[in-house]
C-alpha cells in the first residue's frame, strides 16, 4: 500500500465531503444567481456552507467571500487592498515575512508595479519573526499592510500572532494571514482574532481543490480582483463553484469537530518520526524549537539531496515533499530555509513530511525504515 | 418544473461525473499535480489529458490552454493581462474595442480599466453600438481603430440574444493590423464549430458549466504562434507557465475535459435537434400577436446566425415581472443570470434599442440537450395562456 505523506500539498477528499457534494454534482441545480427554483436551491447551499467556514475561523457570516482558492485569496487580499488603498502612493508600504507561501511573496511584489514598496521581514534561525528587526522597519516609516502567515507549509512554524497583530495595529497597518495550513490543525478563531485579512483554502482540509475564502473584516475596504457579474456582494465576480463550495462547508464542519483529534494523532507521529531522525548523526530538524504544526516536520539527513531522498522514497511507495508542492521540480533550494539562514547546500537536502488523521505509526515505521536502509546503500564501503 | 436556462448553466453530463469520480474518491487519484512524487505525476498525466481535450473542441494546441476558475477570471486575465504586458511599450494611453452587448464581466472590468488605468496608464474604452439586430461588424471594429488600439474584445455567441458574431472575419483583418483579438466563447463552445487554426484569434476565453461540465472551472485559450503574451493576474507558484498561479482542481479539470470531448463528439447533433427545438418555440409563440424577437431578424432566417440553443422575445403590453412571476414551472431568465438579482431591464435589449418596457417584458429561453419536444409545447402553452391572462387584464392593453 503506497503510503501518502504529503498532506500539506494536498489532501484525500473525505469520503464525507464527497457525500455532501454529489447532490450538487448530479442533482438539477442550477445557476445560484438565478432567481427560478433550481438557482434558488444553489443559492441556499452556498449560505449554508458559508455559515460553516465562518463557523470553523470564529467568524461573521459576512466576512467570508469565495475565490477559486488561497491563491486567489491572497492575490485579492494583497492587490485588492492596494487597489482600494489607490491614489495616495506617497504611503503605500506594505511588509511581508521572507517565509511566506509564493502566493504571497510574489503577489506582494507585484505590488511593486503599482507604485508600492515592498519589504521582507526577516526570521530567525528557527522560523519567527526576528522582533527586533520587525520593530525597527514598522517604526522606520509608514506602513498600510502586513502579511504574516500563521503557520509555515514547509517547517510548520507557528507564528506568534496576538505579538504581530498588537505591533502591526499599533503601527496603523492591517494584517493579512495566510492561515490555509493552520485550519484544521490549530484554533483558528485564535488566528482570526488578530487578522482583518485570512486566507483559507477547502483542499488542504480534506475538502475539493478548486475553492478558497478570503475573509475580510467589516473595516476593511478592497476593490474586486476579479470583475463581473456582481457575485460575492460585488466584491469577486464569476458563477460560484456551487459543490466546490458545498465541499469547502462540509469539509470545514468536520475540521471544526475533529482538528483536536486530528492533532493529538498526527503530533503522536510527528513525534515518533522527529525521535527516528533525532538518532541520525547531524540530522536537521528546521524549526526546532520554534511551536510548529502538529503534523508537520522538515528534516535533512546528511549526505542525502532532498529531490533524490524524495525520489528514492517514491519508489518505495512513500509519498513525501522537497518543499512546496508550488516550488517543486524547480530546481531552487526552499526560500523557507534560506530565509532562516541555512545554506543552499542544506536547504537542498529538505524533506517534508506531512501527516493526516488517516496516517499510522506503522506508516511511520516505514518511512524510518526505509531512511534505514536507503542510507545503509550510500554507505561509503 | 421545466428547465429552459441552460445558458444560465446546464446539469453535469453523467459521462462527466463519471471520468470525474475517480479524483474525487478517497481511493482514487488526489495528489497535487504539481507534486513531483509517482502520485502527482499520475495527476499531472490527467490535468495533460484534459488540456488536449479542450484544445481539441477549438482546433488549439494543448500547450495553448492554460486553466482558469470560470470565464469570468479567463476575460479578466486575457483584457488585463494583454493590457498589462503591452502597456509599457506603447504610447501614454492604451486603447480597447468593445461592444455594448458584451458579458458583464467584459464591461466591468473595462470599466475598472476607464477609471483606474493600469500599470500607471490610462485606458480609453471604445464600446459600440451593435446594429437593432446585434450585430457588430468587422467594419464597425475597424472605424473604431486608432493607432493606440491594443485590444478588440468581442463575444462569440452572445449569451442573451445568442447573436453569432463573424469571428472567422473579423480575426485576420485585425491580425493584419496588428491589433490583439480576445474572444470571449463562453456561449459558443459546443454549439458553434471552432477552429482557431483557421481563425486567427488571440485570446479566447472557455466556461465548462455551459457545456455540461463543472463550475468553477475555466480556460483561456493563448495563442503561441505569434505568440499572445499577459502578465499573470493570480502570482505565486508559477502554475500553468506563469500565467495563472494556484493548485489545479483536478477533478474539475477533468471534467471540463470530459465535457468538451462529448460536446465535440455530439456537436452536430446537439446542435441540429437543439435548434430544432428552438424553430419550434419561436413558431408556437407566434401564435400571440405583437410578440418580438430579439436578436437577428423576427423570423430568424435572415443572414445573421443566431446560435441554436437561445430565443429571447418580448412581448407586448405585459409587464416584465408580472410576465416571470407568473410562470413558475418555467426556469427561464430575464437576461443574464449574472444581471436576475438587479431589477434593471437588461442592457444588451437596450443596446438593440429596444425601449426599457420592452426590455423588461421579455424572456430568455435557452434549450439543452435534455429538453424534449413535449416541454417545449408545454412550455409554449403556459406562455401564450399567461400572457394573453395578463393582457386581458392590462388596462394598456387594446387589442
Amino acid at each position: 500500500m503506497p503510503v501518502y505523506f504529503d498532506n500539506n500539498a494536498t489532501t484525500v477528499l473525505d469520503s464525507r465531503v464527497f457525500e455532501a457534494m454529489q447532490p450538487f454534482l448530479l442533482g438539477p441545480y442550477g445557476n445560484p444567481s438565478s432567481v427560478h427554483r433550481y438557482g434558488r436551491a444553489a443559492r441556499d447551499a452556498i449560505e449554508a456552507a458559508r455559515a460553516r467556514v465562518a463557523d470553523l475561523a470564529g467568524a461573521q457570516v459576512s466576512e467570508v467571500t469565495w475565490t477559486s482558492g488561497a491563491t486567489e485569496s491572497n492575490n485579492f487580499a494583497l492587490k485588492g487592498f492596494a487597489d482600494a488603498f489607490g491614489a495616495q502612493r506617497a504611503n503605500a508600504r506594505m511588509l511581508y515575512a521572507a517565509t511566506e507561501h509564493p502566493a504571497v511573496m510574489e503577489a506582494a511584489e507585484s505590488l511593486r508595479n503599482r507604485g508600492w514598496t515592498v519589504e521582507t521581514i526577516a526570521v530567525a534561525r528557527d522560523g519567527l519573526i526576528d522582533w527586533p528587526k520587525f520593530e525597527a522597519q514598522l517604526a522606520v516609516a509608514p506602513v498600510q499592510l502586513v502579511a504574516v502567515m500563521a503557520a509555515n507549509n514547509e517547517t510548520g512554524v507557528i507564528q506568534d500572532l496576538a505579538r504581530v497583530s498588537k505591533r502591526v495595529h499599533a503601527a496603523g497597518a492591517l494584517l493579512l494571514v495566510d492561515a490555509v495550513q493552520a485550519a484544521g490543525k490549530i484554533a483558528l478563531p485564535e488566528c482570526w482574532r488578530e487578522a482583518d485579512l485570512m486566507s483559507l483554502s477547502a483542499h488542504k482540509i480534506f475538502g475539493p481543490k478548486g475553492v478558497g475564502v478570503l475573509l475580510v473584516k467589516s473595516h476593511v475596504e478592497l476593490a474586486p480582483l476579479l470583475h463581473g457579474g456582481g457575485q460575492e456582494r460585488g466584491v469577486r465576480g464569476g458563477t460560484e463553484n456551487v459543490a466546490g463550495i458545498v465541499g469547502f462547508g462540509a469539509a470545514a464542519e468536520l475540521a471544526n469537530a475533529e482538528w483536536s483529534q486530528r492533532a493529538t494523532h498526527t503530533l503522536a507521529l510527528r513525534q515518533q518520526l522527529e525521535a527516528g531522525v533525532r538518532a541520525i548523526d547531524g540530522s536537521i530538524i528546521f524549526g526546532d524549537g520554534a511551536p510548529r504544526l502538529p503534523n508537520t516536520v522538515q528534516f535533512a539527513i546528511p549526505d542525502w539531496e532532498g529531490e533524490a531522498l524524495l525520489m528514492a522514497l517514491d519508489r518505495t511507495g512513500i509519498a513525501v515533499s522537497s518543499g512546496s508542492a508550488c516550488a517543486s521540480g524547480t530546481g531552487e533550494p526552499s526560500h523557507v530555509l534560506l530565509a532562516m539562514g541555512f545554506s543552499r547546500a542544506v536547504a537542498f537536502g529538505a524533506i517534508r513530511v506531512s501527516f493526516g488523521p488517516q496516517n499510522t505509526a506503522a506508516e511511520v515505521d516505514r518511512l524510518l525504515q526505509a531512511l534505514h536502509s536507503l542510507r545503509v546503500e550510500r554507505r561509503p564501503a | 418544473m421545466i428547465y429552459l436556462d441552460y445558458a444560465a448553466t446546464t446539469p453535469l453530463d453523467p459521462r462527466v461525473f463519471e471520468a470525474m469520480l475517480p479524483y474525487l474518491r478517497p481511493d482514487g487519484v488526489f495528489a497535487n499535480p504539481a507534486s513531483t512524487h509517482a502520485a502527482g505525476f499520475k495527476a499531472r498525466a490527467a490535468v495533460e489529458r484534459a488540456r488536449a481535450q479542450v484544445a481539441a473542441l477549438i482546433g488549439a494546441e494543448p500547450g495553448e490552454i492554460v486553466w482558469t476558475s470560470g470565464a469570468t477570471e479567463s476575460n479578466n486575465l486575457a483584457i488585463k493581462g494583454a493590457l498589462e504586458f503591452r502597456g509599457s511599450a506603447t504610447s501614454n494611453f492604451l486603447h480597447i474595442i468593445t461592444s455594448r452587448t458584451e458579458h458583464k464581466c467584459v464591461l466591468d472590468t473595462c470599466r475598472h480599466l476607464e477609471a483606474h488605468g493600469i500599470s500607471g496608464r490610462a485606458v480609453r474604452v471604445t464600446y459600440l453600438k451593435p446594429s437593432k439586430l446585434g450585430v457588430v461588424t468587422s467594419e464597425d471594429v475597424l472605424a473604431a481603430l486608432t493607432p493606440e488600439t491594443l485590444l478588440v474584445s468581442l463575444m462569440w455567441v452572445n449569451n442573451e440574444i445568442g447573436v453569432v458574431q463573424n469571428i472567422e472575419r473579423l480575426a485576420p483583418l485585425l491580425r493584419e493590423r496588428g491589433v490583439l483579438l480576445h474572444v470571449d466563447a463562453a456561449q459558443a463552445a459546443g454549439k458553434l464549430p471552432i477552429d482557431l487554426q483557421r481563425t486567427p484569434v488571440d485570446l479566447l476565453s472557455l466556461s465548462a458549466h455551459k457545456v455540461y461540465g463543472p463550475k468553477g472551472i475555466g480556460a483561456l485559450f493563448v495563442r503561441r504562434r505569434p505568440r499572445a503574451r499577459l502578465n499573470p493576474q493570480m502570482h505565486g507558484g508559477g502554475h500553468e507557465q506563469g500565467m495563472r498561479s494556484g493548485t489545479l482542481a483536478t477533478h474539475q479539470i477533468i471534467g471540463m475535459g470530459a465535457a468538451f470531448a462529448a460536446a465535440k463528439a455530439d456537436l452536430e447533433t446537439d446542435a441540429a435537434r437543439i435548434g430544432g427545438l428552438r424553430d419550434l418555440l419561436w413558431s408556437r409563440l407566434q401564435l400571440l400577436p405583437r410578440i418580438h424577437r430579439n436578436g437577428g431578424d423576427e423570423n430568424g432566417t435572415a443572414a445573421i446566425a443566431i446560435a441554436p440553443h437561445l430565443l429571447n422575445v418580448s412581448f407586448e403590453g405585459v409587464e416584465g415581472e408580472s410576465l416571470r412571476a407568473s410562470l413558475p414551472e418555467l426556469a427561464v431568465s430575464s437576461g443574464s443570470a449574472c444581471s436576475s438579482a438587479t431589477a434593471e431591464p437588461s442592457y444588451v435589449l437596450r443596446a438593440l434599442g429596444r425601449d426599457d418596457e420592452m426590455a423588461n417584458a421579455s424572456l430568455r429561453f435557452s434549450i439543452g440537450r435534455s429538453t424534449t419536444a413535449s416541454e417545449i409545447e408545454r412550455a409554449a402553452a403556459l406562455v401564450i395562456q399567461q400572457v394573453q391572462w395578463l393582457r386581458e387584464l392590462s388596462p394598456l392593453w387594446a387589442a
